[in-house]
Parts: C-alpha cells; sequence; structure tokens
C-alpha cells in the first residue's frame, strides 16, 4: 500500500460514506422506530428530534456520490447503471421519506398522518435494507465483464449474503437511532427508547455474528486477506470491543459514550471493509481480473490533485459549522410553533 | 420504446420537475435576506412576520429540491454511464464541489433558519439566512458550470482512443470559466430570482384582493415588486448577451433558435411565427435586420443559417425555436408586469387597480414558464451532441441498461413526480389560505430585543 493520491481518494471516499452511515444512520434508526409508538405527540418528538439535522446528514450521501463521480467515475458509472433498478428504488425511498418529514404534520387529519408516519417509516427502513444491499454485494463480488461493465441481472444481486448484510444495516441504524432517542427524549417516550435501544442492541449482535459467519463460510477472499494480515485481527477485535461496550454504557447511564461506541463500531466496520477491498473498488466475481481498482477506474492524477485542494478547503469549514449545529441543537427536544 | 428516447424523456422529466424548485428556493432566499434586514434596521415587527411566513413556503419548496435533487445526482451514472465515464474526469469535480460548497451550507444553516427563531440571537438567525442564500446561489454556480462546460467546453484534452476514449482536466480554471458559463450563471440567477420575487407577488396580490392580511401584503409587495422589476431588467441584458454568446460558440443552435436555414446579411428577428420545417422557412411576423443587430450590432452583418451545417449537425429546428420565443415572450411579459406594478405603486394607486392586481396574481407562471422554455431551448438546442463537438447524445447511454428497466422507471418517477406535485400544491394553498401567524408580530425566545420584552410582557 502507498499512499498516492488514489490511495488517499480511496480513503476520502471511504470516510464520506462512513460519516454518512453515523450521521444519516441515526435517523434512518428513527424512521424505522418510528411505527413502534402509536401517541400522535410522541411520533412529532421523534420527527423534531432529527428535525434540524437529517437534510444535512443526507449531504453526505450526495457528496460521497459527487466524490465517487469525480474521483472514479467508472466505479460511479459501472455500479449505477449495473444496479439501476435497486438505484431507483433506493431514490424512493429517500424521496418519500424526505417529504414525509415535512409534510406529515402540516396536517391534522389522522388518514394524512398515518399516510406519511407509514412512509417515513417504511422508506426509512427500505433505504438501510438497500443500502446494505449494495455494500453486501460490493463485499462479496459482482460479475464484471471484460470491457468494465455489470455483466449480472437485478435478481442476481439479491443473494442471500448480500440480503443478510441488508438486514444487518437495518438493525444497525434502529440500534444507533434509538440510542440516539434516548439522548434526545424525555419521560415516557424516553424510557420506551431506552427498551427498544436494548432489544435492537440484542436484534444486532446476533444479526453481526451471523453476517460474520456467512463471511467467513461463503466470501472467501475477504477470509483470505485477513489470514495474509494476521495484524487485521486487531480490527475485527476493536470491532467487537465497540460493539460489546454499547450495552454497558448504556447500562451506566452513559448514553452518549454509548452512541459513541456506536459509531466507533461503524467506523472499525467500514475500516475492515476498505482494507478488504483495497485496491479493488469493486472486486469481480468470478473473473478477478476484471475488477475495478482504484488505479484503472480513477480520474488523472491532476483531477485528484484539484479535488484534493478543494476537500482540503471545503472539507474543514463543513466540520466547523456541522459542530456549530450540533451545538446550537444540543439537548432534548423542545417543541415550538416551528416545529414538525 | 428504445432506450435512447426512454433516458431521454427520463432525464428532461426529472430535471424540469427539480428545476421547479431550486429557482423558488433562491428567489425566496435573497427575499428573506432582505425582509430579515429591513427587520433589525427598522426593528418593524411586520417584516419579521413577513419572514416567518416566507420561511415556512422556503421549508416547502426546499424540502421538494432535495428530495428531487438526489435523483439528478445519481441519475448520470444510471443512464449516461458511458457519458459519466467519458467526461468523469472533468464533470465530477463540479459535482464534488456543489456538495461540498453549496449543500452543506445550504442544509446545515437551513437548520437555524426553520428552527433556530427561538434558538439565537438575531444577528445570528440573520447571519444564517445569508448563508442559506449563499448555499443555494452556490448550487446554481457549480451546477451552471458542469452543464456549460458540457455547452462550450474547454480546458481539457482527449486521452485514449474508441472505447477507452475520454476528455482530462488540462487547466481547472479553464473548465471553470468555460466560454458560455458567466452568461449563463448570470442568467439562471436573474431567472431564479424572478421565480422567487414573483411567487410572492402572486400570493400577496391576492391578499390585497380578498382584502386579508392587509399590512403584511401591502409590505410584501412592495419588497417583492421592486426585486422582480430590477431582475426582470437584468435578465432582458443578460438574455442578450448570451444570445450573443450562443452565436459566436453554438452558431447551430442560434440558427435554430431563429429558424434561420440560409446563411444571410441584413436577418430578420421572428415576433411572432412558427418554423415550417418541411419547406425549411418560417411564417410569421418578422423585423428585417433585427438578428443581424442584436448578434452583432450592426444591420447588415451577415448570420450563420443552419446551411452551414451537415444534416446531421443540425439541432430541431422547430423545438428550439419554440421553446426559445416562449422563453422571451414569457420573460418580456415579466419585465411588462413588473413595471406596471412598481409604476402603480410609485404612484399610490396600485391597492385600487382589480385588473392588475389580478395579473399580478397569474404572474407567478411567467418565470416558470420562461425557466423551463429556457432550458429546453438550451438544452434541444445542443443536439445532437451530448457534450458539444464532442459525444453525440445516443453514444452517452449506459450500455448495460435495457429498455424494460428504464421504461419500470420511468413510470415509477412519473407517479411519485405527480403525486409529490399535487401535495406540493395542496399545502402551498393551504398555507396561504392561512396567511402570516398574528403572534409572529412578537418575536419570541432570544430573538426579542431587551426593550420589546418589557413592553410585551407589561400587563
Ligand atoms: C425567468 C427566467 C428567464 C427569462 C425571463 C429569460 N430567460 Fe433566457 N434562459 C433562462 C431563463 C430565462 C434559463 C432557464 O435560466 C436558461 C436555460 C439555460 C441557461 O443558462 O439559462 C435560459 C437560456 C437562454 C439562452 C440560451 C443560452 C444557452 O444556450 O446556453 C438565451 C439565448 C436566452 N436565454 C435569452 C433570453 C432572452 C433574450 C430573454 C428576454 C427577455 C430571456 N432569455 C428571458
Ligand atoms: C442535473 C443537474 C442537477 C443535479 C445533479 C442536482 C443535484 C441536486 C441534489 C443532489 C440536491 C439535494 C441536495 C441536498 O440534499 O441538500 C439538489 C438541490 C438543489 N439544487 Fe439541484 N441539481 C441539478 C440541477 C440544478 C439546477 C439547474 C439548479 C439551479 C440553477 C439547482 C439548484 C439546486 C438548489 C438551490 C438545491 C437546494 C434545494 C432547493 O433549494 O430546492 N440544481 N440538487
Ligand atoms: C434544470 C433545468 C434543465 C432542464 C429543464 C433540462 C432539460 C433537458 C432536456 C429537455 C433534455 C433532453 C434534450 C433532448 O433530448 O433534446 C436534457 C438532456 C440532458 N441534460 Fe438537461 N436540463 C436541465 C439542466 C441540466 C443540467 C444542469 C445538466 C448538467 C449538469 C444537464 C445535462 C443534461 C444531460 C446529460 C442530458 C442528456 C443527454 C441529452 O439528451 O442531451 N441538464 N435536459
Amino acid at each position: 500500500m502507498n499512499f498516492d493520491l488514489n490511495t488517499i481518494w480511496f480513503i476520502l471516499v471511504g470516510v464520506l460514506f462512513t460519516g454518512y452511515a453515523m450521521l444519516d444512520g441515526f435517523d434512518l434508526g428513527i424512521g424505522a422506530l418510528h411505527l413502534f409508538t402509536k401517541k400522535d405527540e410522541e411520533r412529532r418528538v421523534l420527527l423534531n428530534s432529527i428535525g434540524p439535522v437529517w437534510d444535512g446528514n443526507e449531504v453526505w450521501l450526495v457528496t460521497g456520490g459527487g466524490a465517487l463521480f469525480a474521483a472514479f467515475p467508472n466505479v460511479y458509472a459501472t455500479v449505477f447503471s449495473g444496479f439501476y433498478l435497486a438505484f431507483y428504488l433506493l431514490l424512493a425511498a429517500l424521496i418519500f421519506r424526505a417529504v414525509a418529514i415535512e409534510f406529515r404534520s402540516k396536517q391534522p387529519m389522522k388518514w394524512w398522518r398515518q399516510m406519511w408516519d407509514v412512509s417515513f417509516s417504511v422508506g426509512s427502513i427500505l433505504s438501510s435494507l438497500l443500502i446494505g444491499v449494495a455494500l453486501g454485494n460490493l463485499a462479496c463480488g459482482i460479475p464484471i465483464g471484460a470491457d468494465g461493465e455489470f455483466a449480472g441481472t437485478f435478481l442476481g444481486l439479491l443473494r442471500p449474503y448480500p440480503l443478510l448484510v441488508g438486514v444487518t444495516t437495518v438493525a444497525l441504524f434502529m440500534m444507533h437511532g434509538a440510542i440516539y432517542g434516548v439522548m434526545k427524549t424525555e419521560g415516557a417516550l424516553h424510557d420506551k427508547l431506552r427498551r427498544w435501544a436494548m432489544n435492537s442492541i440484542i436484534f444486532f449482535v446476533i444479526c453481526a455474528t451471523t453476517t460474520t459467519m456467512a463471511t467467513l463460510l461463503y466470501v472467501p477472499h475477504i477470509t483470505a486477506r485477513v489470514h495474509e494480515n494476521p495484524w487485521l485481527f486487531s480490527l475485527v477485535l476493536a470491532n467487537m470491543l465497540s460493539i460489546a461496550n454499547i450495552p454497558r454504557e448504556f447500562h451506566r447511564g452513559k448514553d452518549w459514550l454509548a452512541f459513541l461506541s456506536s459509531c466507533a463500531a461503524m467506523i472499525s466496520l467500514m475500516a475492515l471493509f476498505a482494507i478488504d477491498q483495497y485496491p479493488n473498488m469493486v472486486f469481480s466475481r468470478p473473473n478477478p481480473e476484471n475488477s475495478l481498482t482504484i488505479y484503472n477506474s480513477s480520474s488523472s492524477p491532476k483531477t485528484l490533485g484539484i479535488m484534493l485542494i478543494i476537500a482540503g478547503i471545503g472539507v474543514p469549514i463543513v466540520i466547523a459549522y456541522t459542530i456549530c449545529i450540533y451545538w446550537i441543537f444540543r439537548g432534548k427536544v423542545k417543541m415550538d410553533r416551528m416545529s414538525y | 420504446m428504445e432506450v435512447l428516447t426512454l433516458s431521454r424523456i427520463q432525464f428532461a422529466a426529472t430535471i424540469s420537475f427539480h428545476y421547479i424548485y431550486p429557482p423558488l428556493s433562491i428567489g425566496l432566499g435573497v427575499l428573506l435576506v432582505i425582509m430579515e434586514a429591513a427587520w433589525l434596521k427598522t426593528k418593524n415587527p411586520i417584516y419579521h412576520q413577513m419572514a416567518r411566513f416566507w420561511t415556512k413556503v422556503f421549508a416547502l419548496t426546499f424540502a421538494i429540491g432535495v428530495a428531487t435533487g438526489i435523483v439528478m445526482e445519481f441519475e448520470f451514472g444510471t443512464n449516461w454511464a458511458t457519458y459519466s465515464k467519458f467526461v468523469g474526469d472533468v464533470f465530477g469535480s463540479a459535482l464534488a464541489a456543489e456538495g461540498i460548497f453549496a449543500f452543506f451550507l445550504e442544509s446545515g444553516f437551513l437548520a437555524v433558519l426553520l428552527f433556530g427563531w427561538d434558538k439565537v440571537g438575531r444577528k445570528m438567525h440573520f447571519f444564517s439566512t445569508c448563508m442559506v442564500c449563499l448555499g443555494a446561489h452556490f448550487s446554481a454556480v457549480w451546477i451552471v458550470v458542469a452543464n456549460s462546460w458540457m455547452q462550450t467546453p474547454t480546458g481539457y484534452h482527449i486521452v485514449g482512443e474508441g472505447l477507452k476514449a475520454r476528455a482530462e482536466v488540462t487547466d481547472f480554471w479553464q473548465v471553470v470559466f468555460n466560454p458560455s458559463m458567466l452568461d449563463r450563471l448570470f442568467h439562471t440567477i436573474c431567472g431564479a430570482w424572478q421565480a422567487g420575487a414573483f411567487l410572492v407577488i402572486s400570493v400577496s396580490a391576492w391578499y390585497v384582493l380578498k382584502n386579508k392580511f392587509a399590512n403584511f401584503a401591502r409590505a410584501s409587495l412592495r419588497i417583492s415588486l421592486t426585486v422582480a422589476l430590477i431582475a426582470s431588467l437584468l435578465q432582458l441584458a443578460s438574455g442578450h448577451h448570451s444570445a450573443q454568446g450562443v452565436g459566436k460558440n453554438q452558431p447551430a443552435k442560434l440558427a435554430a433558435f431563429e429558424g434561420l436555414y440560409n446563411t444571410t446579411s441584413n436577418a430578420p428577428l421572428t415576433a411572432i411565427g412558427y418554423v415550417d420545417e418541411k419547406n425549411e422557412r418560417v411564417v410569421g411576423l418578422q423585423i428585417p435586420g433585427m438578428l443581424s443587430f442584436l448578434d452583432h450590432n450592426d444591420f447588415h452583418a451577415a448570420v450563420t443559417g443552419l446551411d452551414a451545417f451537415a444534416p446531421q449537425d443540425r439541432p430541431p429546428v422547430a423545438a428550439s425555436f419554440f421553446f426559445f420565443h416562449g422563453m422571451v415572450t414569457a420573460g418580456l411579459a415579466t419585465i411588462g408586469i413588473s413595471a406596471l406594478g412598481c409604476l402603480f405603486a410609485w404612484r399610490r394607486t396600485l391597492f385600487q387597480q382589480r385588473w392588475l392586481l389580478w395579473l399580478l396574481v397569474f404572474s407567478v407562471l411567467g418565470p416558470q414558464i420562461a425557466n423551463q422554455f429556457g432550458w429546453f431551448a438550451a438544452e434541444v438546442g445542443r443536439q445532437p451532441w451530448l457534450v458539444y463537438g464532442l459525444m453525440r447524445t445516443p453514444e452517452g447511454l449506459s450500455k448495460v441498461v435495457q429498455a424494460n428497466v428504464v421504461l419500470t422507471s420511468l413510470i415509477l418517477f412519473t407517479f411519485i413526480y405527480f403525486l409529490l406535485f399535487a401535495v406540493f400544491i395542496y399545502l402551498l394553498n393551504d398555507k396561504i389560505q392561512h396567511g402570516p401567524h398574528d403572534d409572529d408580530l412578537i418575536p419570541s425566545g432570544k430573538l426579542t430585543l431587551p426593550d420589546e420584552l418589557t413592553e410585551h410582557k407589561k400587563p
């Protein structure tokens, strides 16, 4: 591994998508839990807990997509055209979810609120699932032709392993969202969320264990990578420790640390995934020689350099004011007349 | 239908729908900044009430703008994969820059604009409004850079051959400041200001007609009419400059705009008319020499006609002509309407002119039509090229995507967008019927100034 521009951009794209998972993850999770409470007031509190931030969180995905287009256009083109229907489903889910947040509380009618509640929740679950399925497919490899184009079918993407990764992602985001919700609410809703958080932690641990075993059994190239580089076990260990730390902190009432542990779990998972892939962006199975790597699918060094300058100027500013905004909206949700 | 036709219909439908909303957000953003600035300066609570009300409308247009924008971000990859590979080196940077510099800024500070009224002080709130407005303008900047590069590519070279050929950046600033970029950016932004201003005009005029929220409506009308007149006049100048740019950089497009089949000196401008494609002529009312004058500032200069281009390099003439003339007509109408409005407002008789107020109510459609037709003219006139002179439209398609899947997504999204549009109109109408909130005349939370606190809290 050498630190050339391609590698740096491989890392940066990874950072953007990890940021997306950590941030939008909790509001997708809140969406997945939304229908569990039947009370209108509580649903409104849940919506307002993510109200000021969900849009900014989604920009991580948009920017990740833009960065992928700019840095690795062949990956962007092959994956998006290859996963065509899956992506349009994801887009539809994201659309319904986004407008539901905005529209739901604008009218008092019961059917109206019910309709948008369902589209918020189903949209959130479906988005998490599809993101996971896409990730699962990239992890176990997809058929790529000699021309660098996707050579599979839509149904071929719905194999058991990617579906399992999809369900695990839903569980992960649910857990993440429940912990976030616990931090943002008070009273009866707070207690409910605490119970849901415990349940979703259990759900996630079961999924994660199953996925790990399935990976060992069915994704030989990842296992091989870990065998060659035993130090990777430290990442696996870090991942397991951070997951184990979530219920621990949670029991001690340190919700904030539980949330950070959940973030740490995501970071170590993504890091593990990225290192297993490197230098492939899209691993081709059954013909590994057709894989899209960070070298055969990247933009020119000149563009990668320009983009690095753009990111170097932009990203620190973005992080600075994102922190300010989370700071302004810290603390428990308080409803006022601008609320959803 | 084949993949090409379906993909083009889908791209046109999704981007046209997206483009209903961003201009409203950009324009309303400017008006919000003006309203809040007026409030900060005069401390007159009516401006606070205005800012609050229009913020809610802004939130609505923004939400749909965001939801439909995400589709655009990925549609290049899904439907135009070969194109994406060909231009990724150049075009991708602009999209990524848009994310980093524009969307983050806009969505971040939007939180404070919408939900921060009681949480931050006046200055901070005003600052956030400015940042949201700036962010919205930045998105226009980067996307117009990207699109203008497709119209007039510079600052690149072609590397590789055949299927592996692609455009690579040689000079970043030449890519950004490509020959048509500044003209088109300025023109797009003026169009957005018009869209926002005329929305405010339309709603306020309706309140005046219905005798509701009188003070609020009159104050809103004054601000929005001024902005509309300025933007409309600037738009005329900018459109003229754009047209000269098109004449220089894309002469086939200009010829199609005016249906000019043969290169002529003393070329006429058609005021009203249509193109008879079969007999290659324009039927209608023409002003002799005017096109030569507009294009070259000289009534006798020769203007290149379509005959200078091989048939396979010509854009569809009738459509280009129609959309271009539709835009110009709508544009001239916006100038006329805003000028009349300002004139009567200046003579202090605007609120008695019911006919004019009704005209103002419907004027909201003017900029929307002009904006849509403007893009259609620009994009159809660019045909048969996807990247001007470099790549033809059919060459950019995804190779692995079949017609039936495109048809599926097209039907799905047509359905979703009709639904969204209906809900948007329904909620907008609802907001308008409810009108501004009387509570908003009294700023709350941290926005209250110490002296106001004592004034209102006094029993
Ligand atoms: C409210 C919106 C609006 C109004 C009033 C006008 N336009 Fe426009 N026009 C646009 C909104 C627009 C646009 C949507 O912003 C376009 C599409 C692409 C672009 O850059 O701007 C455009 C494109 C566009 C182009 C094509 C540029 C290109 O091909 O790249 C020309 C030549 C003009 N316009 C000229 C005019 C003239 C002479 C107008 C006279 C009043 C005018 N426009 C009014
Ligand atoms: C194919 C071209 C386009 C793409 C790929 C695109 C992409 C996007 C995306 C991804 C978003 C959502 C950002 C978020 O989540 O906050 C968005 C919103 C937005 N876009 Fe577009 N867009 C396109 C065309 C345009 C054009 C032509 C303009 C204006 C000139 C524009 C201006 C905006 C603005 C101002 C927003 C913020 C939302 C709003 O104000 O309604 N976009 N766009
Ligand atoms: C926002 C207003 C826009 C509208 C209303 C619009 C409209 C259209 C239309 C009607 C077409 C089909 C043209 C034809 O097939 O004859 C088209 C194609 C296309 N446009 Fe635009 N467009 C807009 C903005 C953009 C932007 C901002 C970009 C790039 C950043 C862009 C890139 C493309 C591409 C790649 C195609 C597909 C290839 C083609 O058919 O030419 N468009 N657009």
